[in-house]
């Protein structure tokens, strides 16, 4: 089973990364970026497990270590 | 006085931080791996030191606060232990739930490396003792990840119990309300990102971080 993590600062946390990516964007002669948001993503190879137990392990995950919720919010996704 | 350093795959402020702590002490601290599991007996307090543990892969301090001996720091804090965390050893312990807020990206997305001047904005502690309140030091600074950040209840709670140790004179990485530095609830756990370990010798810039230890010293030796 397979499962992809989306990690990515919630609205509102300044991103500078984010910023200068988008700056760059512009003076690539790329228009109309209006703005762009850094994030991660995490591809995870689970063994064999029910879905709902695997959602549930992925879930801790991402509380536990993948994201830190004060600035980040998470989403998964079973690929 | 009992101290130990905790020492990571990345550490590289261990051994300065052994050797402030030796001086202000008398006495050799403790060093130890971040994968044993038990911490020595009857220590006053834990140094989790600078550098760069787990490479910084995920976030700042993330990886290491997983590790097993920090679970015991955090119990150690949760007896009402002391603990300083310096640079990485503030984002270890911020990763760790030791401390609130995050420290994020510099806000000018550059590696800060010098000596910076700080306010010590709150001398009521057993670290800062040793300063008083309003005073100006200068502390060097070697970091990527300084900019910390907080939602606003936190920054007021800060705020209100006097909780900010040491803030910025200058903007430095972008930390809101110039944070450099913050206490825990009880007063017995220090995060700051500035060096106080590397400001202990007249020979190599400065002594400003000399009273942080002296004052813990003085402070254990008492009780």
């Amino acid at each position: 089973m397979k499962a992809r993590v989306f990690v990515t600062l919630k609205t509102g946390v300044l991103d500078p990364q984010g910023a200068a990516i988008g700056t760059a964007l512009g003076g690539m002669g790329f228009d109309g970026v209006e703005s762009v948001r850094q994030g991660k993503v995490f591809e995870i190879d689970m063994a064999d497990v029910d879905r709902v137990a695997a959602e549930k392990q992925l879930d801790a995950m991402c509380k536990r270590l993948l994201a830190n919720t004060v600035i980040e919010d998470y989403s998964v996704e079973m690929v | 006085m009992k101290t130990a350093v905790i020492v990571f795959p990345g550490s590289n402020c261990d051994r300065d931080m052994a050797v402030a702590l030796r001086d202000a002490t008398g006495a050799a601290p403790a060093m130890v791996w971040h994968k044993d599991s038990q911490l020595p007996e009857g220590l006053d307090l834990i140094a989790v030191p600078g550098g760069f543990s787990f490479g910084d892969y995920l976030r700042c301090g993330a990886i290491a606060a997983q590790s097993p001996i920090m679970r015991e720091v955090a119990a150690f804090a949760g007896r009402g232990g002391h603990v300083l965390g310096v640079c990485n050893g503030f984002q270890v312990l911020i990763e760790t739930g030791l401390l609130p807020g995050v420290l994020m990206r510099n806000a000018t997305l550059k590696f800060v490396c010098r000596d910076v001047p700080l306010r010590v904005d709150e001398a009521q502690s057993v670290f800062t003792r040793g300063y008083s309140a309003g005073q100006e030091i200068i502390l060097p600074v070697a970091h990527h990840d300084g900019c910390y950040v907080a939602d606003d209840e936190t920054l007021k709670r800060l705020d209100g119990d006097q909780r900010v140790a040491f803030r910025y004179r200058d903007a430095v990485n972008g930390s809101m309300n110039d944070i450099a530095g913050i206490l825990s609830e009880n007063r017995r756990v220090l995060g700051m990102m500035p060096h106080p370990e590397r400001a202990v010798d007249a020979r190599t810039l400065g002594t400003d971080g000399t009273p942080m230890f002296r004052g813990l010293s003085d402070m254990m030796v008492a009780a």
